[in-house]
């Protein structure tokens, strides 16, 4: 078997050859990295080949949120790769925070070679111990002849079931060692099989119950989205044929139109008063793809109290983890969604009518108006901002991606997703700095879309640097910044518990974005006027570069309607009954020790 | 290992926890690979799990499989989240809750076994003494001079605990346990 390639495709190859080779046999098409010592030999095959491209990112937690965007608006694995050391445990972030969404990414990390292993050598670290809670799987290849067998794995571990991140450490002497590659196989290893297809008699159950619920709701999540197109279809299909309404969290938004009629907006902590209060009286819960996280449930002995619940995950460490469900449905959410509209489809006459109460009270929550805000028409406010954006770019179907923070959940509530994959957001981690690196490696994917990432003026310095890697790539992505000159979020929660005393959430000294986006070689644009931002915003999308937008918005405005800490989906505090008083006095001793 | 009774999980969870914590012998088939032995202590170690006796050792040596046993204690509630936890694992092919097994066979509790080392010292009476209560422990003497013994006992924890506990005043040296062995009684594998 010398060099040559035989029937199955084995062939002798040196161990970074192996890497680039089964990239390309996984499908890769693009990978984002940084170079170090301990991946060189990877760097030299990258160089010497056209198939996959490489997007030199400016710190290694970039490379990683820019492959998390590339996969959550595409769908497929994103791709990061680092070096040994610091780089790895640079990675660290995003690996968690691709666990905590469900991200699949596959992260190669170069390693000091076999030898020096544990001689705490220069830029060696133990990545996959440092890895291993942050992982879905990791893997430290010692043997060159494991190396093909172990990336096919990576990727099959990475993309299947519950997707998530992995590792897959190489030594620099397993790097440049020759041995076979072997291209990758259908069978995988016996003890990893996630269950695809959900128990058709517990779908049966579910059916039966939803199709005799008086007041019944559909609360999706990102395992919706995580699932593919046609999930997000069936669930569409589900709403048009059951009639009921239906709110997401937000990892699902897009999944439902948010211009369909029986969308109730998003639930949680931050989610509509309809969307909460429609959860807390509902007689029946279908849960899909969701996991009950604290911020959507709040106080969780008084979540959903009469409710009878069905929950559709592919996770069985997901069922009754946080909250006690009455049918679980373990599989993939479009499987059993499949199963479920057929099953509809078949035995239900959906009586409609009998929904019409339940639709009432509902208008009667929706008319408090949640979301309402003051307009100003000397200062923006942030909502305002949101809006504006939305309205002069919706034509046009961008891709949103976010930091963390007010803007994040402003965001949320004030831009309107139609469909699937187009929302790409730090849900569980909540880690500031997601955005801008995201909506690089969003496109990166998507060279023709317009990509914004809505973009606090505190989260967006924690990442600034992958602006020098959009110029570099030609990716023109838009920063949207709502700047108040505060960590907004911080600050709204040091009112809430900590007396107003605002403890290091007010940055004094903020660099000129308009200059500092100039620097960059992007383009700079500043707003403080209402009347000056559709015009400014016009001008962000209409530039062929990357945009830096200064938005100047009312520096100490809130973020509502908000479930405080320890208290239920029944005891929202709503935007004008915020007053100071009330913003002071919400949250109890108890809720004050939650985070 | 560390004693968190406490339902695990969101910071919400502020309601009291009203079922009672029961103690459980897990049985977990994993692939021999290294560094599986640390993704189940670091899952029981990061999400407040308790740990109160595990062994492990390959036991099919052709399939490099290996056969964890974890003694935990924990509400129902987390002892199924402790099974599902560990059942995502990557290299985990199986856990069986052995304790929730014996009682759909109708039995009390699976087989529990477990080996100590007792190093006692001393002369006279004492020494006398020890090696006629370790006779009716049905301990056998490994190693011996005139000055001391070294006891191995085989049995139930309780057993075990008990020879210790009888062995502190006649001079009790050392002693190494090897943690729970266990399986379920009846002819069927786990």
């Amino acid at each position: 078997m010398s060099n040559g390639q035989n029937d199955t495709g084995r062939r002798e190859m040196t161990g970074a050859e192996m890497v680039v080779q089964a990239l390309k046999d996984n499908g890769v098409k693009h990978i984002f990295g940084y170079p170090g010592g301990a991946v060189l030999p990877i760097y030299d095959e990258i160089f010497q080949q056209d198939d996959v491209e490489h997007i030199l990112v400016r710190h290694e937690q970039g490379a990683g949120h820019a492959a998390e965007g590339y996969a959550r608006s595409t769908g497929k694995a994103g791709v990061m790769l680092v070096t040994s050391g610091p780089g790895a445990t640079n990675a660290v972030t995003p690996l968690q925070d691709a666990l905590m969404d469900s991200i699949p990414l596959v992260c190669i990390t170069g390693q000091v070679p076999t030898t020096l292993i544990g001689s705490d050598a220069f830029q060696e670290c133990d990545t996959v111990g440092i890895t291993r809670p942050c992982t879905k799987h990791n893997w430290l290849v010692k043997d060159v002849n494991d190396l093909a067998k172990t990336l096919h794995e990576a990727f099959h571990v990475a993309t299947t079931g519950r997707p998530g991140p992995v590792v897959v450490d190489i030594p620099k002497d397993v790097q440049f060692a020759r041995g076979v590659y072997t291209p990758p196989q259908t069978a995988p290893r016996t003890s990893y099989h996630p269950q695809v297809q959900g128990d058709l008699d517990r779908v049966k159950e579910a059916v039966a119950l939803l199709a005799n619920a008086k007041r019944p709701i559909i609360y999706s999540g990102g395992g919706v989205i995580n699932s593919g197109q046609e999930a997000s279809e069936l669930l569409r299909e589900l709403v048009e044929l059951s009639g009921f309404p239906i709110t997401s969290t937000l990892m699902g938004l897009g999944a439902y139109p948010a211009s369909g009629k029986n969308w109730l907006g998003m639930l949680g902590m931050h989610g509509t008063y309809e969307a909460n209060m429609a959860m807390h009286d509902c007689d029946v819960m279908l849960c899909i793809g969701a996991r009950f996280d604290d911020r959507i449930t709040g106080r969780l002995d008084a979540f959903s109290p009469g409710s009878k619940k069905i929950h559709i995950d592919i996770d069985p460490s997901s069922i009754n983890k946080n909250v006690r469900v009455d049918i679980p449905i373990i599989g993939d959410v479009g499987h059993v969604l499949e199963d479920l509209v057929r099953l509809w489809r078949a035995t239900v006459k959906a009586d409609k009518k009998a929904l019409y109460p339940w639709w009432e009270q509902i208008a009667k929550w929706r008319a408090r108006d949640s979301l309402a805000f003051k307009t100003n028409d000397e200062v923006i406010m942030p909502q305002y901002a949101i809006q504006r954006l939305y309205e002069l770019t919706k034509h046009r179907d961008p891709f949103i991606t976010t930091e963390v923070g007010q803007h994040q959940m402003w965001a949320a509530q004030h831009f309107h997703f139609e469909k699937p994959h187009h929302w790409m957001t730090s849900g569980g981690l909540g880690t500031m700095g997601y955005g801008l690196p995201a909506a690089l490696g969003v496109q990166i994917a998507h060279r023709d879309a317009l990509v914004i990432d809505i973009a606090g003026d505190a989260s967006i310095q924690m990442c600034i640097q992958e602006m020098s890697a959009a110029v570099q790539f030609d990716a023109p992505i838009k920063i949207f910044i709502l700047n108040n000159q505060y960590m907004g979020m911080v600050r709204q929660w040091q009112q809430l518990l900590h007396g107003n005393r605002l403890s290091h959430s007010y940055t004094e000294a903020m660099p000129d974005f308009v200059k500092l986006a100039e620097a960059y070689g992007a383009h700079g644009i500043r707003c403080d006027k209402p009347a000056n931002l559709d015009d400014a915003i016009n001008e962000m999308i209409s530039v062929k570069k990357p945009v830096i937008f200064d938005c100047r918005v009312a520096t100490l405005a809130n973020c509502f309607p908000m479930i405080p800490s320890g208290k239920a989906h029944n005891e929202m505090l709503l935007p004008d009954e915020a007053t100071d008083e009330a913003v002071a006095n919400a949250i109890d001793a108890k809720g004050r020790e939650l985070v | 290992m560390n004693a968190q009774l406490q339902a695990t999980g969101s910071a919400y969870f502020i309601s009291k926890e009203t079922q009672r914590p029961e103690i459980h012998t897990l049985s977990v088939l994993v692939d021999n690979e290294p560094g599986v032995l640390a993704r189940v202590i670091g899952l029981f170690s990061g999400r407040g799990y308790n740990i109160e006796s595990l062994t492990v050792s390959e036991t099919e040596h052709e399939k490099h499989l290996s056969r964890i046993t974890i003694v935990t204690r924990g509400t129902q509630h987390v002892l199924d989240q402790i099974k599902h936890q560990l059942e995502r694992i990557v290299p985990v092919h199986r856990v069986i809750d052995l304790t929730v097994r014996a009682g759909e066979l109708g039995q009390d509790r699976p087989l529990e076994r477990e080996l100590a080392l007792v190093k006692v010292a001393g002369t006279g009476d004492a020494r006398v003494e020890a090696l006629r209560l370790a006779d009716a422990f049905r301990a056998s003497v490994i190693d011996a001079n005139t000055e001391h013994f070294i006891f191995e006992i085989t049995g139930k924890v309780s057993k075990i605990e008990q020879f210790i506990a009888i062995m502190k005043p006649l001079g009790l040296v050392e002693v190494c346990r090897t943690g729970v062995a266990a399986m379920n009684r009846g002819p069927q594998g786990m």
